[in-house]
């Protein structure tokens, strides 16, 4: 990626005064220089493992949460696992169980789904400068078991210079251990438990999000994106149907800081 | 102990998590792959490295506008316990029980 195109090159002359501001932008874009070598060891799957431990924990109550959920709108213990096991996203299971009626709305669900999902190809992409550096079979593998945590740890880890590629299925591991066995703990002690609201399982994901979010605060650099992503994401969510908002938050971030990038 | 049909896989609802397995999968190996076939600039590049957080908070705005003062104050306590021992557990530990007191007085 040190490779210029036209248009930073005759930005730059044309910009001095920036370049000191600038600096926390270039410092956190060093690690993907090819200096940088990234491996794909056990040793990496296994920091990355240790690491999600314990938000995979916290993942676990959201998934007894889904558990719970898929039971109620009439899927078997065994079809919430299978759910769990292959489709791997948490808010889009959840709102998929949701939706789920007789007769199955199966066009409604899966457009859904690829909806509330898209999100994963921008991740895909953020995590991009590292992992293209990897064979596709390791590279795309990986990715199969990415959710928003373990991407979120994965991102923290390679931006700081570890190089460590094999970190993201490491945590991808553990995500999938935890998901599923508490999918099935879930669904299969769902009617037991009753009112998830009750014990503060409803607030587990949104805990873990501020959580993540204390992490990858970077300083100020941060607050126009975020501000940008907040006020884009809040007016989504009141004008547009389903979870469309959180990738046009997104985008928005990434469109403003592209547009600003010289300042 | 199982409950009946809790083994139970219906043919049609197994389609329908197939079918929603491999638009999810599509998802996730879609964005590296198209970055695989497209020359990035330092530009896109920097747009890219704002994702993460941008996307966190997205996910987070809503969520947490759509709650009241017991969830506000509850995401309150986990940056705090974040800010002071950088534990992602103690914080989830401190916000889920923050979340269950704060509920219980307002």
């Amino acid at each position: 990626m040190t490779g210029f195109d036209g248009s930073d090159a005759d930005h730059d002359p044309g910009d001095p005064a920036g370049r000191a501001t600038d600096e926390p932008v270039a410092e956190s874009r060093a690690p993907a220089d090819e200096r940088q070598p990234v491996t794909f060891s056990r040793e990496g799957i296994r920091a990355g493992l240790l690491t999600c431990l314990p938000v995979a924990v916290g993942v676990g109550g959201y998934g007894v949460a889904f558990g719970m959920l898929a039971r109620r709108a009439g899927l078997s213990v065994a079809e919430a696992a299978l759910m769990s096991a292959t489709v791997l996203a948490g808010a889009a299971q959840i709102v998929a169980v949701e939706l789920w009626a007789e007769p199955l709305p199966v066009a409604t669900i899966v457009l859904t789904t690829l909806a509330i999902n898209l999100r994963y190809s921008l991740m895909g992409a953020a995590l991009g400068p590292w992992l293209e550096r990897l064979s596709p079979g390791r590279s795309y593998g990986s990715l199969l078991l990415m959710a928003d945590e373990n991407w979120a740890l994965t991102m923290r880890d390679l931006k700081s210079g570890s190089g460590r590629g094999a970190f993201l299925l490491g945590t991808g591991i553990a995500m999938w251990c935890f998901w599923v066995a508490s999918t099935i703990l879930g669904a299969a002690a769902g009617g037991v438990i009753g009112d998830p609201a009750r014990y503060g399982i409803d607030f587990v994901l949104a805990a873990v999000f501020v959580a993540l979010a204390a992490e990858l605060w970077e300083g100020r650099s941060t607050l126009v994106p975020w501000l940008v992503a907040l006020a884009t994401a809040v007016a989504a969510a009141e004008l547009v149907p389903g979870r469309w908002y959180i990738l046009l938050g997104g985008l928005a971030a990434a469109a403003v800081e592209v547009i600003l990038h010289d300042r | 102990m199982i409950a009946e049909g809790a083994l139970a896989l219906d043919p049609l609802v197994v389609g329908v998590i197939l079918a929603m397995a491999l638009v999810t999968a599509l998802t996730k190996v879609g964005g590296l792959w198209v970055l695989r076939r497209i020359e990035v600039s330092e530009r896109l590049e920097a747009g890219l490295s704002v994702l993460p957080g941008a996307i966190v908070i997205a996910i987070l705005g809503p969520e947490l506008a759509a709650g009241g003062p017991a969830e506000w104050g509850a995401a309150g306590v986990v940056l705090l316990v974040m800010w002071r021992t950088e534990s992602i557990l103690l914080s989830l530990c401190g916000g889920v029980g923050a979340v269950v007191l704060f509920r219980a007085l307002v």
